[in-house]
């Protein structure tokens, strides 16, 4: 269902987005993680999955830029179509990046939102960051995101400290998709919400992914949600990415001892 | 040597208070403030004998500025006979000896806490603001290097966040002081707590703006015939205060007044803020609706008696 509405790549789209090479990353003399390779297709969803302390929230950082790999490349194609290495990138060409053409949901919706500032305020900042100046336009933007989200419109006004988890969620998303960024990373979107709601958020996720095309790196420790999301699955730990390959293979028919282990721990009601 | 008539030792201070070294060295921050207008510079701010958000940045800069045949002025909240300002004004008169002016238009170097004069201001002068929080970006984004940052990449986006917020919940932009304003089309910068009616007044002023934060130890400028163009929206521009009466003492319209509650009785007139532009009115002869005749104005109110 979801492959049949993704919309086919077109011919300049076959190169990759994103491509790391040899990333590693220490702390100190403790290692992030080692040596990962990775490559991202546009409107392909990546899921990176592990146990905690696996090195998938530190390979998350290193692709999104908020960390300096020790050593390896992050190469992102532009919408320009000229591939650049991220590292090279000034600091305002940066930010202007993430705010535009990427888009970043971290598992605690605080983290990712103003909670101070009104939704309507929330989901507009990238638009003002970029230089939107009329007010009418920027609010009937918001509006129409909030909708999009599932978010009344009456809801516009109120600030996110009165949302429940799933509104804060949602509105994260909101906030991120608004500028139509063609990169979304995701650090345990479902992470802390319950069950139905969980199934709900993540529904959501699936059509904007498929409706925008959006290409998708989402960190989880759920086996669950990566095989709802993703198209490809990255296995790791310690540092290392031990397996990956297509989810249902992988998930289906692990190879590894360790990727069996998890497999096998996830527990059915 | 001991004074005659108290028999203390007589004090004598160096050329307005500070010491040479100092002064240059905030010269030097000025002169950079100067070079690049609406940036922060830090400079190493004093102890002065005043508690911190009585103008310590302020008297810092002046200071630094005043020669031997200045003239100063020195308003608070536009009155010249405030606290603060007199309490500025003869700290300078002690310790630099210049002369001292209530006249707008005399004045080289005026000292202001709160107003820009209604007196348009002449190249040569220079305006010197107390600055209590020199960062417009301070309280939408607690982290000092990230507003350096932010300024050094003109990222102005979040200060629009708070303007949007203004007008969600209010439906206009609520900020009536303190009007964050982008200096010659780079830095935004906080125009001190001035109302929003002189904003304008900034913009290619003839006249040299310093301003001074003692508490933060920040000086910024706004060099003379420089734009300084207050932010808002395409669809929510910006406007000033309007009042709907003249002032009540010389009739002057156009000009920033102040509320003065007359009684207990609900009674209240609107006068001019600038007691200066008001008392050259007066003198001029132009009447308010609450001038009597003969009332005593501004102009010529002495020391009262009897009200020890």
């Amino acid at each position: 269902m979801t492959s049949s509405a993704m919309p086919r790549p077109k011919a300049d789209d076959e190169a990759p987005l994103l491509v790391a090479e040899k990333l590693t990353r220490f702390y100190g003399a403790r290692l992030g993680c080692r040596e990962v390779d990775l490559t991202l297709h546009p409107g392909e969803v990546l899921a990176i999955v592990g146990e905690s302390g696996s090195g998938k929230s530190t390979l998350l950082s290193l692709l999104s830029t908020e960390l300096a790999a020790s050593s390896g490349r992050v190469l992102y194609r532009q919408r320009d179509g000229v591939t650049r290495d991220l590292a090279t990138l000034s600091e305002a060409e940066r930010r202007l990046l993430l705010r535009t053409d990427w888009g970043f949901v971290r598992q605690h919706a605080e983290q990712g939102l103003r909670m101070a500032v009104s939704a309507g305020g929330n989901v507009g900042e990238r638009l003002m960051a970029v230089g939107g100046r009329h007010y009418g336009a920027i609010r009937q933007q918001a509006i129409d995101w909030l909708g999009r989200v599932e978010i009344e419109a009456d809801r516009v006004d109120d600030d996110p400290r009165s949302f429940s988890g799933g509104m804060r969620q949602r509105l994260q998303i909101a906030r991120n998709l608004v500028t139509r960024p063609r990169l979304v990373f995701m650090d345990e979107p479902t992470g802390g919400l319950d069950v139905s709601v969980q199934a709900r958020l993540l529904d959501l996720i699936r059509s904007l992914v498929a409706q925008f095309g959006l290409a998708v790196v989402i960190v989880t420790h759920d086996l669950a949600v990566a095989r709802l999301l993703s198209h490809r699955i990255m296995v790791m730990k310690s540092g290392r990415v031990i397996e990956e390959g297509l989810t249902d293979q992988v998930l289906d028919d692990p190879r590894e001892p360790y990727t069996q282990l998890l497999v096998s721990s996830v527990l059915v009601p | 040597m001991t004074h005659p008539a108290t028999a203390m030792p007589a004090i004598s201070y160096n050329f307005a208070y500070l010491d040479e070294q100092t002064k240059r060295m905030i010269r030097r921050a000025i002169l950079k403030a100067i070079a690049i207008p609406g940036y922060q510079v830090p400079f190493a701010g004093r102890e002065m004998p005043m508690p911190y958000g009585w103008g310590t940045g302020g008297v810092q800069v002046t200071a630094a500025l005043l020669g031997a045949d200045d003239v100063l002025k020195v308003i608070d909240q536009g009155s010249d006979d405030t606290t603060n300002a007199v309490a500025l004004r003869t700290f300078f008169e002690t310790t630099a000896g210049v002369k001292t002016t209530s006249h707008t238009a005399e004045a080289n170097v005026i000292q202001t806490r709160h107003r820009i004069p209604e007196t348009p201001l002449k190249p040569g002068q220079v305006l010197v603001y107390q600055v209590p929080i020199p960062e417009p970006l301070r309280f939408l984004e607690p982290r000092e290097t990230e507003t350096r940052k932010l300024h050094a990449l003109s990222d102005y986006g979040l200060i629009h966040v708070k303007l949007y917020e203004d007008i969600a919940r209010h439906g206009h932009i609520a900020t009536t002081y303190a009007y964050p304003a982008t200096v010659n089309g780079h830095y935004v910068m906080d125009p001190s707590p001035i109302p929003k009616f002189d904003n304008p007044k900034m913009d290619h002023s003839p006249a040299l703006q310093v301003f001074g934060a003692g508490r933060e130890k920040r000086i910024y400028a706004v060099p003379p015939y420089t734009s300084v163009v207050p932010l808002d929206f395409a669809d929510h521009p910006f406007t000033v205060q309007r009042f709907s009466q003249p002032c009540a003492l010389c009739g002057a319209e156009g000009v920033y007044l102040d509320e003065v509650i007359l009684d207990d009785q609900g009674g209240r007139m609107f006068v001019c803020s600038d007691t200066d532009y008001c008392a050259g009115r007066q003198a001029e002869g132009h009447t308010g609706t609450l001038s009597a005749p003969d009332a005593p104005t501004r102009a010529d109110e002495g020391p009262k008696e009897g009200c020890s």
